[in-house]
Protein backbone atom coordinates (compact mmCIF):
# COMPACT_ATOMS: atom_id res chain seq x y z
CA UNK A 1 0.00 0.00 0.00
CA UNK A 2 1.52 3.32 -0.99
CA UNK A 3 2.22 5.97 1.60
CA UNK A 4 -0.46 8.57 2.08
CA UNK A 5 -3.17 6.56 0.35
CA UNK A 6 -6.80 6.95 1.29
CA UNK A 7 -8.27 3.66 0.28
CA UNK A 8 -11.58 1.90 0.68
CA UNK A 9 -11.24 -1.77 1.50
CA UNK A 10 -14.51 -3.55 0.83
CA UNK A 11 -15.03 -6.84 2.68
CA UNK A 12 -17.87 -7.64 0.31
CA UNK A 13 -15.19 -8.09 -2.36
CA UNK A 14 -11.94 -8.71 -0.47
CA UNK A 15 -11.01 -11.54 1.89
CA UNK A 16 -10.54 -10.53 5.50
CA UNK A 17 -6.91 -11.66 5.47
CA UNK A 18 -6.23 -9.49 2.44
CA UNK A 19 -7.78 -6.48 4.17
CA UNK A 20 -5.82 -7.09 7.36
CA UNK A 21 -2.60 -7.67 5.40
CA UNK A 22 -3.07 -4.38 3.52
CA UNK A 23 -3.65 -2.49 6.77
CA UNK A 24 -0.71 -4.17 8.47
CA UNK A 25 1.61 -3.32 5.56
CA UNK A 26 0.63 0.36 5.44
CA UNK A 27 3.06 2.84 6.96
CA UNK A 28 0.83 5.88 6.70
CA UNK A 29 -2.50 6.96 5.27
CA UNK A 30 -6.19 6.67 5.96
CA UNK A 31 -8.36 3.69 5.16
CA UNK A 32 -12.04 2.91 5.24
CA UNK A 33 -13.17 -0.69 5.68
CA UNK A 34 -16.62 -1.36 4.24
CA UNK A 35 -19.14 -4.14 4.94
CA UNK A 36 -17.59 -5.61 8.10
CA UNK A 37 -20.94 -7.37 8.82
CA UNK A 38 -19.84 -8.52 12.24
CA UNK A 39 -16.67 -10.21 11.01
CA UNK A 40 -13.96 -11.14 13.50
CA UNK A 41 -10.39 -9.96 14.03
CA UNK A 42 -10.60 -6.94 11.74
CA UNK A 43 -7.75 -4.40 11.77
CA UNK A 44 -5.71 -6.52 14.15
CA UNK A 45 -2.00 -6.22 14.78
CA UNK A 46 -1.56 -2.77 13.26
CA UNK A 47 1.79 -1.16 14.07
CA UNK A 48 1.94 2.11 12.10
CA UNK A 49 0.37 5.52 12.63
CA UNK A 50 -2.43 5.00 10.15
CA UNK A 51 -6.09 5.94 10.45
CA UNK A 52 -8.68 3.23 9.90
CA UNK A 53 -12.43 3.70 9.91
CA UNK A 54 -14.57 0.58 9.88
CA UNK A 55 -17.98 1.39 8.55
CA UNK A 56 -20.36 -0.87 10.47
CA UNK A 57 -20.57 -3.43 13.26
CA UNK A 58 -17.59 -5.70 13.93
CA UNK A 59 -17.19 -9.11 15.58
CA UNK A 60 -14.60 -10.35 18.04
CA UNK A 61 -11.14 -8.91 18.79
CA UNK A 62 -11.32 -5.95 16.46
CA UNK A 63 -8.15 -3.80 16.59
CA UNK A 64 -6.48 -6.31 18.86
CA UNK A 65 -2.83 -5.71 19.75
CA UNK A 66 -3.06 -2.24 18.24
CA UNK A 67 0.08 -0.09 18.15
CA UNK A 68 0.08 3.57 17.10
CA UNK A 69 -2.90 3.29 14.71
CA UNK A 70 -6.15 5.20 15.20
CA UNK A 71 -9.01 2.77 14.55
CA UNK A 72 -12.62 3.98 14.61
CA UNK A 73 -15.44 1.47 14.53
CA UNK A 74 -18.59 3.12 13.22
CA UNK A 75 -20.95 0.75 14.98
CA UNK A 76 -20.93 -1.89 17.71
CA UNK A 77 -17.98 -4.12 18.58
CA UNK A 78 -18.06 -7.77 19.65
CA UNK A 79 -16.07 -9.45 22.40
CA UNK A 80 -12.56 -8.23 23.18
CA UNK A 81 -12.33 -5.05 21.13
CA UNK A 82 -8.78 -3.63 21.35
CA UNK A 83 -7.66 -6.54 23.49
CA UNK A 84 -3.99 -6.22 24.36
CA UNK A 85 -3.82 -2.73 22.85
CA UNK A 86 -0.28 -1.34 23.22
CA UNK A 87 -0.71 2.24 21.99
CA UNK A 88 -2.80 4.34 19.61
CA UNK A 89 -6.51 5.03 19.87
CA UNK A 90 -9.43 2.71 19.27
CA UNK A 91 -12.88 4.30 19.23
CA UNK A 92 -16.23 2.49 19.15
CA UNK A 93 -19.11 4.79 18.25
CA UNK A 94 -21.72 2.25 19.41
CA UNK A 95 -21.65 -0.35 22.19
CA UNK A 96 -18.90 -2.83 22.98
CA UNK A 97 -19.41 -6.43 24.05
CA UNK A 98 -17.63 -8.09 26.94
CA UNK A 99 -13.94 -7.87 27.76
CA UNK A 100 -13.32 -4.62 25.91
CA UNK A 101 -9.67 -3.57 26.20
CA UNK A 102 -8.76 -6.84 27.94
CA UNK A 103 -5.16 -6.87 29.16
CA UNK A 104 -4.38 -3.64 27.27
CA UNK A 105 -0.92 -2.27 27.97
CA UNK A 106 -1.26 1.29 26.69
CA UNK A 107 -3.09 3.63 24.36
CA UNK A 108 -6.68 4.80 24.62
CA UNK A 109 -9.92 2.89 24.06
CA UNK A 110 -13.06 5.02 23.78
CA UNK A 111 -16.50 3.41 23.80
CA UNK A 112 -19.11 6.04 23.12
CA UNK A 113 -22.02 3.77 24.04
CA UNK A 114 -22.19 1.07 26.72
CA UNK A 115 -19.60 -1.58 27.51
CA UNK A 116 -20.74 -5.06 28.53
CA UNK A 117 -19.29 -7.23 31.28
CA UNK A 118 -15.59 -7.41 32.18
CA UNK A 119 -14.60 -4.16 30.50
CA UNK A 120 -10.90 -3.60 31.13
CA UNK A 121 -10.33 -7.06 32.59
CA UNK A 122 -6.67 -7.41 33.55
CA UNK A 123 -5.83 -4.02 32.03
CA UNK A 124 -2.12 -3.31 32.30
CA UNK A 125 -1.83 0.35 31.40
CA UNK A 126 -4.48 1.13 28.81
CA UNK A 127 -6.85 4.03 29.40
CA UNK A 128 -10.51 3.23 28.72
CA UNK A 129 -13.29 5.81 28.58
CA UNK A 130 -16.88 4.55 28.40
CA UNK A 131 -19.51 7.13 27.48
CA UNK A 132 -22.37 5.01 28.80
CA UNK A 133 -22.43 2.26 31.40
CA UNK A 134 -20.18 -0.75 31.92
CA UNK A 135 -21.26 -4.28 32.87
CA UNK A 136 -20.39 -6.48 35.81
CA UNK A 137 -16.84 -7.38 36.83
CA UNK A 138 -15.34 -4.45 34.97
CA UNK A 139 -11.67 -3.78 35.75
CA UNK A 140 -11.37 -7.29 37.21
CA UNK A 141 -7.72 -7.77 38.24
CA UNK A 142 -6.89 -4.42 36.65
CA UNK A 143 -3.19 -3.76 37.16
CA UNK A 144 -2.52 -0.32 35.70
CA UNK A 145 -4.20 2.35 33.62
CA UNK A 146 -7.45 4.27 34.09
CA UNK A 147 -11.04 3.15 33.49
CA UNK A 148 -13.54 5.99 33.18
CA UNK A 149 -17.25 5.17 33.19
CA UNK A 150 -19.54 8.11 32.49
CA UNK A 151 -22.67 6.10 33.31
CA UNK A 152 -23.18 3.34 35.87
CA UNK A 153 -20.95 0.39 36.69
CA UNK A 154 -22.28 -3.16 37.09
CA UNK A 155 -21.74 -5.46 40.06
CA UNK A 156 -18.32 -6.28 41.49
CA UNK A 157 -16.49 -3.34 40.00
CA UNK A 158 -12.71 -3.60 40.31
CA UNK A 159 -12.63 -7.05 41.87
CA UNK A 160 -9.06 -7.95 42.92
CA UNK A 161 -7.78 -4.70 41.48
CA UNK A 162 -4.08 -3.79 41.67
CA UNK A 163 -2.98 -0.25 40.83
CA UNK A 164 -5.44 0.80 38.12
CA UNK A 165 -7.68 3.77 38.89
CA UNK A 166 -11.42 3.75 38.20
CA UNK A 167 -13.64 6.82 37.82
CA UNK A 168 -17.43 6.40 37.78
CA UNK A 169 -19.91 9.24 37.31
CA UNK A 170 -23.03 7.19 38.00
CA UNK A 171 -23.63 4.46 40.52
CA UNK A 172 -21.56 1.33 41.02
CA UNK A 173 -23.94 -1.60 41.69
CA UNK A 174 -21.33 -3.08 44.04
CA UNK A 175 -17.58 -3.14 44.51
CA UNK A 176 -15.57 -6.32 44.11
CA UNK A 177 -13.07 -7.77 46.58
CA UNK A 178 -10.46 -5.24 47.71
CA UNK A 179 -11.94 -2.39 45.66
CA UNK A 180 -12.75 0.72 47.67
CA UNK A 181 -13.81 4.29 47.05
CA UNK A 182 -10.98 6.79 47.40
CA UNK A 183 -10.97 10.57 47.67
CA UNK A 184 -10.85 12.71 44.53
CA UNK A 185 -7.82 14.94 44.88
CA UNK A 186 -6.70 17.70 42.58
CA UNK A 187 -4.39 15.46 40.57
CA UNK A 188 -7.25 13.01 40.01
CA UNK A 189 -9.56 15.74 38.77
CA UNK A 190 -6.79 16.87 36.45
CA UNK A 191 -6.03 13.44 35.00
CA UNK A 192 -9.74 12.69 34.60
CA UNK A 193 -10.29 16.02 32.84
CA UNK A 194 -7.43 15.18 30.49
CA UNK A 195 -8.82 11.70 29.76
CA UNK A 196 -12.33 13.04 29.06
CA UNK A 197 -10.89 15.68 26.74
CA UNK A 198 -8.82 13.11 24.85
CA UNK A 199 -11.93 10.97 24.50
CA UNK A 200 -14.04 13.93 23.31
CA UNK A 201 -16.47 13.39 26.16
CA UNK A 202 -18.22 16.32 27.76
CA UNK A 203 -18.56 15.52 31.45
CA UNK A 204 -17.61 17.41 34.59
CA UNK A 205 -14.79 15.58 36.44
CA UNK A 206 -16.23 16.83 39.73
CA UNK A 207 -19.26 14.54 39.23
CA UNK A 208 -17.14 11.37 39.34
CA UNK A 209 -16.10 9.13 42.20
CA UNK A 210 -12.75 7.37 42.30
CA UNK A 211 -12.22 3.71 43.13
CA UNK A 212 -9.04 1.73 43.59
CA UNK A 213 -7.30 -0.99 45.52
CA UNK A 214 -7.42 -1.28 49.31
CA UNK A 215 -4.19 -3.28 48.84
CA UNK A 216 -5.33 -5.90 51.35
CA UNK A 217 -4.90 -8.78 48.91
CA UNK A 218 -1.26 -7.94 48.22
CA UNK A 219 -0.04 -10.14 51.06
CA UNK A 220 -1.29 -13.43 52.32
CA UNK A 221 -3.12 -13.04 55.61
CA UNK A 222 -3.30 -16.12 57.78
CA UNK A 223 -6.83 -15.74 59.05
CA UNK A 224 -7.07 -19.33 60.26
CA UNK A 225 -3.92 -19.08 62.36
CA UNK A 226 -5.69 -19.43 65.70
CA UNK A 227 -7.23 -22.76 64.76
CA UNK A 228 -3.93 -24.40 63.79
CA UNK B 1 -18.80 -23.39 21.80
CA UNK B 2 -22.08 -23.77 19.79
CA UNK B 3 -24.04 -21.15 17.94
CA UNK B 4 -27.68 -20.37 18.52
CA UNK B 5 -30.11 -18.25 16.59
CA UNK B 6 -33.75 -17.29 16.80
CA UNK B 7 -35.94 -15.34 14.43
CA UNK B 8 -39.37 -14.13 15.46
CA UNK B 9 -41.49 -12.39 12.86
CA UNK B 10 -43.55 -9.45 14.00
CA UNK B 11 -44.81 -8.87 10.45
CA UNK B 12 -46.19 -12.17 9.18
CA UNK B 13 -45.88 -11.03 5.58
CA UNK B 14 -42.32 -12.34 5.97
CA UNK B 15 -43.63 -15.82 6.87
CA UNK B 16 -42.78 -17.31 3.44
CA UNK B 17 -39.16 -16.21 4.02
CA UNK B 18 -38.75 -17.55 7.56
CA UNK B 19 -36.89 -20.71 6.58
CA UNK B 20 -34.64 -18.96 4.09
CA UNK B 21 -33.67 -16.27 6.61
CA UNK B 22 -33.11 -18.84 9.34
CA UNK B 23 -30.89 -20.84 6.98
CA UNK B 24 -28.81 -17.69 6.38
CA UNK B 25 -28.36 -17.29 10.11
CA UNK B 26 -27.45 -20.96 10.57
CA UNK B 27 -24.86 -20.65 7.80
CA UNK B 28 -23.13 -17.78 9.61
CA UNK B 29 -23.05 -19.76 12.86
CA UNK B 30 -21.62 -22.92 11.26
CA UNK B 31 -18.09 -22.08 12.41
CA UNK B 32 -19.28 -21.99 16.03
CA UNK B 33 -20.78 -25.46 15.74
CA UNK B 34 -19.58 -27.50 12.78
CA UNK B 35 -20.51 -31.00 13.98
CA UNK B 36 -24.31 -30.94 13.94
CA UNK B 37 -27.30 -28.67 13.61
CA UNK B 38 -31.00 -28.51 14.18
CA UNK B 39 -33.97 -26.21 13.93
CA UNK B 40 -37.56 -25.79 15.05
CA UNK B 41 -40.03 -23.99 12.85
CA UNK B 42 -43.34 -22.70 14.13
CA UNK B 43 -45.86 -22.81 11.32
CA UNK B 44 -49.62 -22.37 11.21
CA UNK B 45 -51.43 -23.99 14.11
CA UNK B 46 -53.03 -27.21 12.86
CA UNK B 47 -56.04 -29.10 14.18
CA UNK B 48 -54.00 -32.27 14.73
CA UNK B 49 -50.98 -32.77 16.97
CA UNK B 50 -47.75 -33.17 15.04
CA UNK B 51 -45.04 -35.43 16.41
CA UNK B 52 -41.61 -34.81 14.91
CA UNK B 53 -39.63 -38.05 15.05
CA UNK B 54 -36.19 -39.15 13.97
CA UNK B 55 -35.30 -42.66 12.85
CA UNK B 56 -32.30 -43.77 14.94
CA UNK B 57 -31.39 -46.46 12.41
CA UNK B 58 -32.38 -44.68 9.21
CA UNK B 59 -34.31 -47.85 8.33
CA UNK B 60 -37.51 -47.40 10.30
CA UNK B 61 -40.56 -49.19 8.92
CA UNK B 62 -42.88 -46.17 8.90
CA UNK B 63 -45.93 -48.18 7.84
CA UNK B 64 -45.49 -50.52 10.81
CA UNK B 65 -44.98 -47.56 13.12
CA UNK B 66 -48.16 -45.97 11.75
CA UNK B 67 -50.12 -49.15 12.50
CA UNK B 68 -48.69 -49.56 15.99
CA UNK B 69 -49.20 -45.94 16.95
CA UNK B 70 -52.68 -45.88 15.42
CA UNK B 71 -53.72 -48.83 17.55
CA UNK B 72 -52.25 -47.19 20.67
CA UNK B 73 -53.96 -43.81 20.27
CA UNK B 74 -57.11 -45.20 18.68
CA UNK B 75 -57.09 -42.87 15.72
CA UNK B 76 -55.66 -42.60 12.23
CA UNK B 77 -52.03 -41.50 11.98
CA UNK B 78 -50.74 -39.33 9.16
CA UNK B 79 -47.11 -39.94 8.23
CA UNK B 80 -44.99 -37.49 6.28
CA UNK B 81 -41.43 -38.76 5.77
CA UNK B 82 -38.41 -36.59 4.97
CA UNK B 83 -35.02 -38.35 4.91
CA UNK B 84 -34.57 -39.92 8.36
CA UNK B 85 -37.29 -37.69 9.84
CA UNK B 86 -41.05 -37.98 9.86
CA UNK B 87 -43.94 -35.86 11.05
CA UNK B 88 -46.73 -38.00 12.51
CA UNK B 89 -50.16 -36.39 12.81
CA UNK B 90 -52.72 -37.57 15.34
CA UNK B 91 -56.05 -35.87 16.01
CA UNK B 92 -57.83 -35.59 19.32
CA UNK B 93 -57.35 -33.84 22.64
CA UNK B 94 -54.13 -35.00 24.28
CA UNK B 95 -53.34 -37.36 21.41
CA UNK B 96 -49.89 -35.87 20.89
CA UNK B 97 -48.81 -36.43 24.48
CA UNK B 98 -50.22 -39.97 24.44
CA UNK B 99 -48.40 -40.68 21.20
CA UNK B 100 -45.12 -39.31 22.58
CA UNK B 101 -45.36 -41.54 25.66
CA UNK B 102 -46.18 -44.59 23.54
CA UNK B 103 -43.37 -43.94 21.06
CA UNK B 104 -40.77 -43.51 23.80
CA UNK B 105 -41.91 -46.74 25.47
CA UNK B 106 -42.61 -48.91 22.42
CA UNK B 107 -40.69 -47.56 19.44
CA UNK B 108 -36.98 -47.80 20.31
CA UNK B 109 -36.20 -47.29 16.64
CA UNK B 110 -37.19 -43.60 16.77
CA UNK B 111 -36.55 -40.61 18.99
CA UNK B 112 -39.34 -38.17 19.56
CA UNK B 113 -37.96 -34.72 18.77
CA UNK B 114 -41.04 -32.72 19.62
CA UNK B 115 -44.81 -32.51 19.79
CA UNK B 116 -47.10 -29.63 18.99
CA UNK B 117 -49.74 -28.20 16.71
CA UNK B 118 -47.42 -25.55 15.32
CA UNK B 119 -43.83 -26.69 15.90
CA UNK B 120 -41.83 -29.03 13.68
CA UNK B 121 -38.36 -30.01 14.75
CA UNK B 122 -35.43 -31.39 12.73
CA UNK B 123 -31.81 -32.16 13.57
CA UNK B 124 -28.86 -33.95 12.09
CA UNK B 125 -25.14 -34.65 12.36
CA UNK B 126 -22.74 -33.00 9.95
CA UNK B 127 -22.07 -29.63 8.38
CA UNK B 128 -24.91 -27.28 9.37
CA UNK B 129 -25.46 -26.09 5.79
CA UNK B 130 -25.76 -29.69 4.62
CA UNK B 131 -28.19 -30.49 7.44
CA UNK B 132 -30.28 -27.42 6.55
CA UNK B 133 -30.29 -28.40 2.88
CA UNK B 134 -31.15 -32.04 3.53
CA UNK B 135 -34.01 -31.17 5.88
CA UNK B 136 -35.25 -28.37 3.60
CA UNK B 137 -34.96 -25.52 6.08
CA UNK B 138 -34.86 -22.76 3.46
CA UNK B 139 -38.24 -23.66 1.97
CA UNK B 140 -40.14 -23.68 5.24
CA UNK B 141 -42.71 -21.06 6.18
CA UNK B 142 -43.75 -19.94 9.61
CA UNK B 143 -43.93 -17.26 12.25
CA UNK B 144 -40.77 -18.00 14.23
CA UNK B 145 -37.83 -20.34 14.44
CA UNK B 146 -34.92 -21.29 16.65
CA UNK B 147 -31.84 -23.11 15.43
CA UNK B 148 -28.54 -24.42 16.71
CA UNK B 149 -25.10 -25.32 15.44
CA UNK B 150 -23.26 -27.65 17.77
CA UNK B 151 -19.68 -28.14 18.84
CA UNK B 152 -20.02 -31.01 21.27
CA UNK B 153 -17.83 -30.63 24.34
CA UNK B 154 -19.35 -32.89 26.96
CA UNK B 155 -21.14 -35.66 25.09
CA UNK B 156 -20.85 -37.53 21.82
CA UNK B 157 -21.67 -36.10 18.42
CA UNK B 158 -25.05 -37.72 17.82
CA UNK B 159 -28.28 -36.61 16.27
CA UNK B 160 -30.04 -37.13 19.60
CA UNK B 161 -27.54 -34.80 21.28
CA UNK B 162 -28.26 -32.04 18.79
CA UNK B 163 -30.57 -29.16 19.54
CA UNK B 164 -33.32 -27.93 19.70
CA UNK B 165 -34.67 -29.96 22.60
CA UNK B 166 -38.34 -30.26 23.38
CA UNK B 167 -40.36 -32.33 25.80
CA UNK B 168 -43.59 -30.31 26.02
CA UNK B 169 -46.14 -29.26 23.45
CA UNK B 170 -44.92 -26.48 21.14
CA UNK B 171 -42.14 -25.56 23.57
CA UNK B 172 -38.49 -25.96 22.66
CA UNK B 173 -35.15 -24.37 23.26
CA UNK B 174 -31.60 -24.09 21.99
CA UNK B 175 -28.80 -23.73 24.50
CA UNK B 176 -25.25 -22.47 24.41
CA UNK B 177 -23.44 -23.42 27.58
CA UNK B 178 -23.59 -26.21 30.11
CA UNK B 179 -25.69 -26.84 33.20
CA UNK B 180 -23.91 -28.27 36.22
CA UNK B 181 -27.00 -29.31 38.19
CA UNK B 182 -28.80 -31.12 35.39
CA UNK B 183 -28.71 -34.56 37.05
CA UNK B 184 -30.49 -33.31 40.15
CA UNK B 185 -32.92 -31.26 38.07
CA UNK B 186 -33.65 -34.25 35.84
CA UNK B 187 -34.61 -36.34 38.88
CA UNK B 188 -36.79 -33.55 40.17
CA UNK B 189 -38.52 -33.23 36.82
CA UNK B 190 -38.97 -37.00 36.49
CA UNK B 191 -40.90 -36.95 39.74
CA UNK B 192 -43.12 -34.31 38.17
CA UNK B 193 -43.89 -36.50 35.19
CA UNK B 194 -41.30 -35.49 32.61
CA UNK B 195 -39.79 -38.22 30.42
CA UNK B 196 -36.29 -37.99 29.00
CA UNK B 197 -34.64 -39.61 26.02
CA UNK B 198 -31.02 -38.51 26.51
CA UNK B 199 -28.52 -37.67 29.27
CA UNK B 200 -28.11 -34.22 27.79
CA UNK B 201 -28.22 -31.16 30.07
CA UNK B 202 -30.11 -29.11 27.49
CA UNK B 203 -32.94 -31.65 27.38
CA UNK B 204 -33.31 -31.02 31.10
CA UNK B 205 -33.58 -27.28 30.42
CA UNK B 206 -36.30 -27.96 27.83
CA UNK B 207 -38.16 -30.23 30.25
CA UNK B 208 -37.98 -27.52 32.90
CA UNK B 209 -39.77 -25.09 30.59
CA UNK B 210 -42.29 -27.78 29.57
CA UNK B 211 -43.04 -28.46 33.22
CA UNK B 212 -43.38 -24.82 34.21
CA UNK B 213 -45.64 -24.00 31.26
CA UNK B 214 -47.78 -27.07 31.88
CA UNK B 215 -48.20 -25.77 35.42
CA UNK B 216 -49.55 -22.51 34.01
CA UNK B 217 -46.49 -20.28 33.84
CA UNK B 218 -46.09 -17.93 30.92
CA UNK B 219 -42.74 -17.82 29.22
CA UNK B 220 -41.52 -14.94 31.42
CA UNK B 221 -42.39 -16.68 34.67
CA UNK B 222 -40.87 -19.94 33.44
CA UNK B 223 -37.64 -18.17 32.45
CA UNK B 224 -37.52 -16.34 35.78
CA UNK B 225 -37.81 -19.73 37.48
CA UNK B 226 -34.99 -21.06 35.31
CA UNK B 227 -32.75 -18.21 36.44
CA UNK B 228 -33.35 -19.36 40.00
CA UNK B 229 -33.09 -23.12 39.41
CA UNK B 230 -30.42 -23.53 36.72
CA UNK B 231 -26.80 -23.68 37.86
CA UNK B 232 -24.27 -23.27 35.09
CA UNK B 233 -23.61 -21.31 31.96
CA UNK B 234 -26.38 -20.66 29.53
CA UNK B 235 -27.69 -18.46 26.84
CA UNK B 236 -31.08 -19.86 25.86
CA UNK B 237 -33.42 -19.06 22.99
CA UNK B 238 -36.87 -20.45 23.72
CA UNK B 239 -39.81 -20.89 21.40
CA UNK B 240 -43.43 -21.36 22.38
CA UNK B 241 -46.51 -21.57 20.17
CA UNK B 242 -46.99 -17.81 20.20
CA UNK B 243 -43.84 -16.51 21.85
CA UNK B 244 -40.08 -16.23 21.86
CA UNK B 245 -37.66 -15.53 24.71
CA UNK B 246 -33.96 -15.11 25.35
CA UNK B 247 -32.34 -15.55 28.72
CA UNK B 248 -28.70 -15.50 29.88
CA UNK B 249 -27.23 -16.65 33.17
CA UNK B 250 -26.01 -14.00 35.66
CA UNK B 251 -22.34 -14.41 34.66
CA UNK B 252 -23.20 -14.10 30.95
CA UNK B 253 -20.07 -15.76 29.55
CA UNK B 254 -21.97 -17.13 26.58
CA UNK B 255 -22.48 -14.48 23.95
CA UNK B 256 -25.79 -13.14 22.66
CA UNK B 257 -26.97 -10.24 20.62
CA UNK B 258 -30.54 -9.20 19.82
CA UNK B 259 -31.70 -7.02 16.96
CA UNK B 260 -35.24 -5.74 16.56
CA UNK B 261 -37.02 -3.93 13.75
CA UNK B 262 -40.72 -3.25 13.16
CA UNK B 263 -40.80 -6.50 11.18
CA UNK B 264 -38.79 -9.00 13.24
CA UNK B 265 -36.76 -9.84 16.32
CA UNK B 266 -33.55 -11.77 15.76
CA UNK B 267 -31.25 -13.30 18.32
CA UNK B 268 -27.87 -14.89 17.67
CA UNK B 269 -24.65 -15.82 19.38
CA UNK B 270 -22.88 -13.30 17.19
CA UNK B 271 -24.00 -10.29 15.19
CA UNK B 272 -22.72 -11.71 11.91
CA UNK B 273 -25.68 -14.12 11.90
CA UNK B 274 -27.99 -11.11 11.90
CA UNK B 275 -25.97 -8.93 9.51
CA UNK B 276 -27.76 -10.02 6.35
CA UNK B 277 -31.36 -9.90 7.51
CA UNK B 278 -33.56 -7.45 5.58
CA UNK B 279 -33.70 -4.00 7.14
CA UNK B 280 -30.93 -4.69 9.65
CA UNK B 281 -29.56 -1.20 8.99
CA UNK B 282 -32.52 0.22 10.89
CA UNK B 283 -32.53 -2.37 13.68
CA UNK B 284 -32.15 -1.58 17.32
CA UNK B 285 -29.27 -3.79 18.43
CA UNK B 286 -28.30 -4.72 21.98
CA UNK B 287 -26.81 -7.47 24.09
CA UNK B 288 -29.35 -9.12 26.37
CA UNK B 289 -28.49 -8.31 29.95
CA UNK B 290 -27.40 -11.05 32.34
CA UNK B 291 -30.17 -12.65 34.40
CA UNK B 292 -32.93 -10.78 32.60
CA UNK B 293 -35.71 -12.29 30.53
CA UNK B 294 -36.29 -10.78 27.08
CA UNK B 295 -39.51 -12.01 25.52
CA UNK B 296 -41.99 -11.36 22.74
CA UNK B 297 -45.49 -12.69 22.34
CA UNK B 298 -48.08 -12.44 19.66
CA UNK B 299 -51.34 -10.82 20.69
CA UNK B 300 -54.03 -13.49 20.97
Amino acid sequence: MSAGSNAALDLARLARRAVNAALQAAETGAFTVLHPDGGHALACGLTASIAVRIDGHVGYYCAGMNQRAAVTIGGNAGTGVAENIMSGVVRVTGDASQSAGASGHGGLLVIEGDAAARCGISMKGVDIVVGGSAGHMSAFMAQAGRLVICGDAGADLGDSIYEARIYVRGRAASLGADCVEKPMRGKHLAELGDLLARADMTADPAEFRRYGSARKLYHFHVDTGESS
Amino acid sequence: MCGIVGLYLKDLRLAPDLGRLTALMVHEMAARGPDSAGFAIYGEVEAADKISVLSRTGATDWAALERGLGAAVGTAVGVEVLCDHAVLRVAGEGAGATARTWLIAHAPDVSVLGVGRSMELCKGVGDPDAVALRLRLAGREGSHAVAHTRMATESAVTTEGSHPFSTGADTCLVHNGSLSNHNRLRERLRRRGETFQTDNDSEVAAAYFAWRMREGDGIDAAATGALRDFDGFYTLAIGTRDGFAVVRDPIACKPAVIAETDDWVAMASEFRAIARLPGVGHAEIWEPEPARVHSWRRAA
